[in-house]
This record gives structure tokens, sequence and C-alpha cells, in this order.
């Protein structure tokens, strides 16, 4: 972790001290705290996506089986993520849970400790939500022929859901999982409520020193090229499926 | 342990009541100021001038690229100083205060102009182009078109879109407990560091979130239905 | 227009206070800063400042109101001519001084690590371990300054939140202003503060609209009477047990 750590930083250093001579004094006295901050950022938003991304495969599948159980749990999960706001889940989690305190939440505590890891996990059983609810919705768009017909050939179940079925749910879902992303990115500032110095952490901290509006413009920049990123690699996606 | 969530003197009820009223408020009035500055934008969108189409791109690329909360403390602490140094500009020596309640439905309705603009555009294309050519076949203006084919119709295809904003609007109120602004959010943080039983407090938050969220996907679901009466089913 | 009309009326409004100088005296603070200012349970706003604020007033023979107000809006609406004095525990910085002005100093505020009492926390842990305060205040500036540069420094909304983290352990110490600090731990056992408080040079004073000369020698001079006639002095005791100018 502290190799890791380490890396980070020295990358970061590396970055502001090109930096620095082409970019305003206001944004290169502070600039190590924004980069820092904006690997926070892309730390979460890469874990979280991923996580997220097997949360909502597993319950788009659970939505859809006949197992009654399985299939409310997975409506009701879904339901309650995308009914609530994103800083109500972050802080029922940090605030209300965490203030159980160590000898209550026993071996959970080291999860609830830092604002990092519960931002971590609010943040990927929040995309899950969402993410279930768009593939699920490729997956009902698709003729249910295919199924049946991948069940003849002797797949299980399973089998031709994960190789049938959620290939082109993806193809259909692709713009609208890309534009979850950058959501998720844009929700991931709210972290910063719950003392994670991300992106928005740092930035926040850099205006209550400086007074600095010019603060906010900098990390404006620094999201608006995090999401410009997200798009193209959208793009690229997109472009590999149609040829592929 | 629910007596917290009582009315009166003792309990926090009323106050998370009033929170509630503030987060209508605050949606409402956002909404209403949204979807305008939205059909605006729209409208510039579809206009003819590249200048005035450029920086309505260029601005909903930039609401839909900066997280919400940054443009949101953005305004809340830009506002005052953008209207006192404008105002100093002037010649005049008052300062203004901006209202917390005023500087959130600022921040929201600017973004929310972003994303309703989109949908009005989408809305906008839908109305088949068939329609509009057979408008002007029976003499009628492009003006009188636009007003008594399209705007008509344009509701209806907006609708789905529209609704599913206002319920991410209610869910956006939530951050103006960050400036704080006594929602129900907010209420429920001093309530529930007043009593050490955060917990409570937000999940029933949450809770309140929730159902308001749910009823307003019920009324979603009936206006939808009462928009597509008398239109061909696709 | 309707600038022009608000602008004509904050001068006509402040000529009319200027005027009427017996009229009652306007003063706001926080209510949210115990022991300094804060709303007991009847409602009424007691604490430090208040009982400072009402001894001026006696001194200089001024019939005086104290009104509550949030702390992010308490130097525009102060400017905004919504009252006449700020007696909230504020401390005279150069970036406020630009907006208002302030009354030679009433008392001097430190600030404090606080922590556990058997986590053996040491000044030297600052570096090491991590710390929280509260954002944009002076206590959060000395711990981004002496926790180094990408130290583990917690910053927090709120006060409150940074002390409920330090109880659960999320933070192994926390800086906060000196005399709030004893006052809370009063009420929570098995804490403690770290070393001796730590003297960063912060005055606190009076706010008042710029320009409001008069009025700022007469504060002055009730402040001078009142250190001299003990009644300052009961003041202090009352509330903390010693002297704190």
């Amino acid at each position: 972790m502290s190799v890791y750590q380490d890396a980070k930083y020295a990358v970061s250093d590396a970055a502001c001290a090109a930096l620095t001579p082409v970019t305003p004094d206001s944004f290169g006295q502070f600039c190590p705290r924004f980069i820092d901050g904006f690997f926070v950022t892309v730390e979460l938003l890469v874990l979280s996506c991923a996580l997220g991304l097997v949360i909502a495969i597993s319950v788009a599948f659970a939505r859809l089986s006949s197992n009654m159980f399985l299939n409310k749990a997975a409506f009701v999960y879904s339901y309650v993520f995308r009914g609530t706001p994103l800083l109500v889940q972050l802080w029922i989690m940090y605030f209300g849970l965490g203030s159980l305190g160590a000898e209550n939440l026993g071996f959970l505590w080291p999860l609830f400790k830092e604002g990092w890891t519960i931002g971590l996990i609010v943040l990927t059983l929040n995309t899950g939500a969402y993410v279930s609810e768009i593939l699920r919705g490729g997956l009902v768009n698709i003729p249910k022929g295919q199924m049946e017909a991948a069940v003849a050939t002797g797949m299980s179940w399973f089998q031709s859901m994960f190789h049938i079925m959620l290939p082109q749910a993806f193809k259909i879902a692709w713009p609208a999982y890309g534009n979850e992303v950058v959501l998720l990115m844009k929700g991931s500032a709210l972290v910063s409520t719950i003392t994670v110095l991300d992106l928005m952490g740092q930035t926040r901290t850099v205006f209550s020193r400086s007074y600095n509006l010019e603060v906010y413009a900098y990390s404006a920049v620094l999201y608006l090229i995090l999401a410009g990123m997200i798009t193209l690699l959208f793009k690229f996606g997109e472009n590999r499926m149609k040829t592929g | 342990m629910f007596e917290l969530l009582s009315f009166g003197d003792t309990g926090w009820g009323d106050d998370l009541l009033k929170g509630v009223v503030i987060t209508v408020q605050l949606a409402l009035c956002s909404v209403a100021l949204g979807f305008s500055l939205g059909l605006l934008l729209a409208i510039t969108k579809l206009s003819s001038f590249k200048i005035l189409r450029w920086t309505a791109e260029a601005y909903t690329l930039f609401v839909r690229g900066v997280p919400e909360f940054l443009i949101l403390l953005l305004v809340f602490f830009g506002s005052e100083q953008l209207i006192n140094s404008s105002l100093a500009a002037m010649g005049f020596e008052a300062t203004v205060a901006v209202p917390k309640f005023a500087a959130a439905v600022a921040g929201l309705s600017l973004i929310f102009a972003a994303y309703s603009c989109e949908v009005f555009r989408g809305a906008y294309l839908s109305v088949p182009v068939g329609q509009m050519e057979a408008a002007e076949a029976v003499g009628m203006t492009k003006m009188q078109g636009f007003l008594h084919i399209r705007m008509p119709q344009l509701w209806r295809f907006a609708i789905p879109g529209l609704g599913n904003l206002w319920m991410v609007m209610l869910k956006d109120t939530s951050l103006a407990a960050v400036i704080a602004l006594d929602e129900l959010l907010r209420v429920a943080k001093v309530a529930g560091e007043a009593t050490t039983n955060p917990l409570l407090f937000f999940i029933t938050a949450g809770l309140i979130y929730l159902a308001m969220t749910a009823l307003s996907d019920i009324l979603r679901d009936k206006a939808e239905k009462s928009a597509q009466k008398g239109m061909a089913s696709s | 227009m309707k600038l022009k009309i608000s602008a004509l009326a904050t001068a006509v409004a402040v000529t009319i206070s200027g005027m009427a100088y017996a009229q009652d005296l306007r003063i706001a603070t926080e209510a949210a800063y115990p022991p300094f200012n804060e709303k007991n349970a009847a409602g009424e706003i007691v604490g430090f400042d208040v009982d400072i604020a009402n001894a001026l007033c006696a001194e200089m023979k001024r019939t005086c109101v104290i009104v509550a107000q949030d702390w992010d809006g308490i130097i525009p609406a102060l400017v905004n001519n919504k009252y006449d004095a700020i007696v909230a525990s504020m401390s005279i910085t150069e970036e406020r001084q630009k907006s208002i002005d302030f009354t030679s100093p009433y008392y001097s505020n430190y600030i404090a690590l606080v922590a556990k009492n058997d986590s053996g926390f040491t000044m030297d842990d600052v570096t090491s371990k991590s710390i929280g305060a509260q954002r944009s205040t002076v206590a959060s500036e000395w711990a981004e300054e002496n926790a180094g540069s990408r130290g583990d420094v917690k910053l927090y909304d709120t006060q409150s939140a940074a002390y409920s983290d330090l109880e659960s352990g999320r933070i192994d110490a926390l800086v906060s202003d000196y005399l709030p600090a004893v006052d809370w731990l009063k009420a929570n056992q098995g804490f403690g503060i770290v070393g001796d408080k730590i003297d960063i040079n912060d005055k606190i004073g009076i706010g008042l609209r710029k320009g409001e000369d008069d009025l700022k020698a007469a504060f002055d001079k009730a402040l001078a009477a009142i250190r001299e006639n003990g009644t300052y002095l009961a003041i202090s005791e009352k509330y903390f047990g010693v002297d704190i100018f």
C-alpha cells in the first residue's frame, strides 16, 4: 500500500513540477493537492465501477429469475438505492452506522473506520442498483426466442444468460451505461462530506483557506477532463463492438 | 427511541416535517425555473445562430461533466461575490446577501436546465417532420406550425424524461444540506447530533425520500399514460 | 430600478440609525458555540459572549437586543444593517477586516489537541497519526501546517461531527479551540488535552460596520471600564474559573 502511495505522490509531484510553470499561481500553489485528489477520485471510480458491475449483473439476473425471493430481494435493493439520495446513503453509513462504534460493529469496524472504504462501499452499491436496472432494460429487450434456443442447445439457464443474453444486453445498454459512469463520477464528489480527500475534498479544503473562487474553476476543469476521458473510452468501446 | 420522532417540544417530528416542506418547495421552485431555462436552452440549441448554439452546447457539456455538488457550492459562494462586485462596478455601495434558499434554487435550476434541455430537444425532434410540412402545406406560417403543432405534442414526448428529472431533482435537493439550508437531510443531521442518535434520523430521512420518490414514480406513470391517450402506439 | 431603491433604502436606514443614537443596539451572535453562545433548553440565547455584551451595554447605558444569526451569513447581515454589532467569539483576521471593523480584543483564543487519555498521544504524533478538525477554522489551519504535507488530517463540516469521530476512534486526536474543548471534556470522561494549550496569537473582537467610529470608541471605553471594575473577571470566572482576557 505504501509503495503504491509513494508512487502516486511521486507521479503527482512530477505532474505538478511540469504544470506549475504553465498554470496560474493560484493553481500551482496547491497543485499537488488537486492532483492527489484527482487520483483518489479515479481510484474510487474505477473500483466502484468494477465491483458495481459484478453486483449489477447478479442483481439483473436475480430480477429475471423465477425464484420469487431472489426476485423480490433484488427489486427492493435496486428500488431503495435508486429512490434515496446518494448523500443520505453516505451519511447513514458514515455518521449513522459508524456512530455505533468499534464495540458494536465488531469485526465490521475496519470497513467503517475510514471514510474511503465507506465511500467505496456506498458508491458500489449505488451504481450497482442503477446499472442493474440498465442491464435489465437491455435483457428484456432481447427476443425471448434466443434464450429458449440457447437452452435448447443444452446450455444451462446461467450459461445462456451469461454467454448469449448478457453480451447483447451490454450492446443495447452501452450508451446508457456510459452516462451512468459519468453520473457516478459526479456523485463521487459527495464522499468529500465524509472526510475523504478526493478531488472535491481537496478543492473545498483549498477554498476554505484561500476563499478564492478560481479554486472551483480548476477543479471543474479536472472533472471535465475526467468526464471527457470516460466518454472517449465508451465511444472507443462502442466502435469496437460495432466492428467486432 | 421512537418518541424522538414525535411532534411537539420534545420530539423532532415537527422539525422533520418542516424540513420536508422546504425540500418540496426547493424541488418545485428549482424544477419550474430549471425547466423554463431548459426550454430556452433547447430553443437556443435549435437556433441558426452558430455562436448561440455553441454557447448552449458548451454550457450543457460543462454541467454534464462537473459534479452537481461543485456547481452548487460555486453558485452559493459565487453569487454573492458576483452580485456585489457588479453592484460596485455600477457605482452602488450597497451589498446584497443572497439567501441560502435562493442560492440553492439558482444552483439546482442551472443544473436541471442542462438536463431538461436535452429532454426537450429529444422531444422536439420526435415530432415527425411530415407534420410540419403538412402544417405549412395547409397555409400555416412556421411560427404557427411551431405553436399549434409542435409545442402541444412536445409535452407528450417529454413527459417520461421530465418525470425522471423530477425524481433526480428531489434527490439532489439533499445537497443543500451541505450549505446549511434547513431541508430534510440537514434537519435529520442536526437532530442526530442533538440526540446522539444519528442512525435513527438518517434512516427516517431516507425513508421519507423513498416515499417521495415512490409517490412521484406512481404519478409519473399516470401522467405518461394520460399523455399517451389518443396516440398511435409505436 | 429595484437595485436603486434598495441602495437608497440602505442609505436611508444608515442615516436613520446614525441619527437616532439612543435607539436599541442590536447585537448578533451565533448561538451555536457553547459555552460562549448557545440556546438553552428554554430557547434563550446565553453564554459568555452574551453576558459580556450585556455588561458592555449596561456600561454604555444602552438597551441591547441579542439576535441569533447563522455563522456563514453573520458578516453580510451586519454590513446590510440587520444589526449593529457581532459579539460571537469572532477572531480578528485580516480577511475580515477588509469588510468590517473590530473593537479591541475582549479575549484571547487558544487551540488544543484532544485525545483519549490512555492513547499515549503526544505532540510528536501529529505528523504520523490521524488528526481531525473543523474545516475553515484556525484549528484546521494549524492541523494542516503541523501534520506536514500529505499528513493524515480529516476535515469536518461541523465541530460535533469531529468530536463524534474522536469518540468512535476514527481519529486519534482532534484540534479545536481550547475553551470549548475544556467544556466538552467536562461531559466526556476518558479524554484529555495533549500537552498544553497552543498559542496561535488569535484575538477575539466585536465586529462593527466600517466607519462606525463612535460606536467603536464607546465599546472600547466600556470594555476598559468592565475590565477595571471587576465585572469582566466575574463573568469570566463564572464560565471558566479563570480570567481569559
